[in-house]
């Protein structure tokens, strides 16, 4: 074995923090860089659509709401260089090249460079558009949260549900838009979507469906149906985009994040791995379409698999195979408890085996998610854990012997 | 190893159920438990749990 291998981790969130504690749990010799384009050391980021906007505008100080996101690392002092509020600009056989124009070297490049938030093509109301990803835009978003205030939300997914939420919550008025049916509906199906939507409008969220927004002027979103809402806070909930253009010209496939095997190692660039909401993969416990899965567990696991690869690698070593990490995510919306595993959103049907979704929010509710026949998923809504935890054991069981086969 | 839960920060989620089956469960009524004194032998799957947290509630002492 040569020197010490150099791994460059593109993307100090908890993608790129995993992947440094992973890789130096297995190669303690390696020398790591975390490269981050924000100035911040790694932090949390789920409760930035919910109790921090909250905690924030009802006056609580910054400093300390962003020091409890703060993500816990048990990375030795000094033991990882850090180059943050830094964006790599591109990759080359050199290694990685940041905005200031530095190349840093890397025998190993990962990416974890995540995602940035999609914005309406649009122009108008600059001044009280926004977008959530980082704790910046939770602090900004935060001084427009004043009760009384008119807020349309467009995008009608997690995050778009947990903002109106948490806007409600503080006094808002709020219209959410959604294109399809439902709001969230594409992850949870027609049936609990629409629950849900019943969920949003019982605690006073007006919920428009099967609209998009055609254009913004100072005091009004301009639905397609000509329909103005006033609007004193909008909210661009529009799903995300992968932060891939620095990977351009490596030989990547970038057609939707980072294509990777079972290995974490990218499709066409084999010293580059890609990590978290990022990564495009097969799971065997499903099919074998690869897919980016935007949950939080989701960077841990593909953490520890690419550290394990490298790791592999540098040793001569052939790595275990196959990847198959049991999905799992959750949401918390007007005090209601979300808590899924498997993958609902690929299931053609739905069994509540537990419950009653008329009665969503008052009552605990499980529902089986079933593609062909076969569980793939398994949702809570206010569910009591060890019930779900019954289920989501038979959820394993099932996908399991599916792999066997 | 000792290991605890803040439970003013735990919200229930049950990522450490999952990672550590054997150190975390829920009870009946839905409330977490958990082995205060673990042996050495699993501190790979309390660290994993650690780690699974959202909350950043489990500490190893």
């Amino acid at each position: 074995m040569g020197a010490a291998p150099r791994i460059t981790i593109v993307g100090a969130s908890l993608a790129g923090l995993r992947t440094a504690e992973a890789v130096l749990a297995l190669l303690p010799e390696a020398r790591v860089t975390l490269i981050g384009d924000e100035a911040s050391v790694p932090y949390n980021r789920p409760p930035l659509s919910k109790d921090v906007p909250q905690a924030l505008a009802q006056g609580a100080a910054e400093a300390a709401q962003f020091a409890r996101l703060v993500l816990r690392s048990k990375i030795p002092e000094g033991a990882v260089q850090m180059r943050l509020g830094q964006a790599a600009v591109s990759v080359g056989p050199g290694g990685v090249r940041l905005a200031d124009d530095t190349l840093v070297p890397g025998d190993w490049i990962v990416a974890a460079s995540g995602l940035r938030p999609r914005r309406l093509a649009l122009p108008g109301a600059e001044a009280h558009r926004h977008v959530l990803r980082s704790f910046d835009d939770a602090v900004r978003l935060a001084r427009d949260l004043r009760p009384g205030a008119r807020m349309v939300v467009v995008g009608g997914g997690f995050i778009g549900c947990e903002i109106a939420a948490t806007a409600r919550k503080l006094g808002l008025h709020v219209t959410l838009v959604e294109p399809a049916p439902h709001p969230m509906q594409r992850a949870l199906g027609p049936r609990v979507a629409g629950a849900m939507a019943a969920l949003h409008r019982a605690h006073g969220v007006v919920v428009v469906t099967g609209r998009s927004v055609a254009g913004l002027t100072l005091e009004h979103v301009i639905l397609d149906d000509g329909q103005a809402l006033e609007a004193e806070v909008i909210v661009e909930a529009l799903g995300s985009h992968p932060n891939v253009e620095w990977l351009a010209g490596s030989g990547a496939d970038l057609s939707d994040g980072v294509l990777v095997d079972d290995q974490m190692r990218a499709i066409g660039a084999s010293r580059i791995l890609a990590v978290g909401d990022l990564a495009r993969f097969a799971n065997p416990l499903f099919d074998a379409v690869p897919r980016r899965v935007e949950h939080w567990c989701v960077p841990g696991q593909t953490a520890r698999r690419a550290a394990e690869t490298i790791a592999a690698q540098e040793m001569g070593h052939i790595p275990t195979a196959g990847f198959a990490p049991m999905p799992s995510f959750w949401s918390d919306q007007h005090g209601l408890r979300l808590q899924a595993f498997g993958a609902p959103a690929l299931a053609d049907a739905t069994r509540v085996v537990e419950g009653d979704l008329t009665q969503i929010g008052h009552h605990p509710i499980i529902v089986e998610y079933l593609r062909d026949g076969l569980p793939v998923g398994v949702l809570g809504l206010g569910a009591n854990p060890a019930a779900l935890a019954a289920h989501r054991a038979r959820l394993d069981a099932a996908l399991s012997t599916s792999v066997a086969c | 190893m000792k290991v605890d839960v803040d439970m003013s920060i735990c919200l229930l989620h049950g990522q450490c159920v999952i990672a550590a089956p054997a150190v975390f469960s829920f009870d009946d009524a839905g409330g977490l438990v958990w082995l205060s004194d673990v042996d050495e032998g699993l501190r790979g799957d309390v660290e994993a749990a650690a780690d699974a947290c959202p909350e950043q509630a489990i500490v190893i002492g």
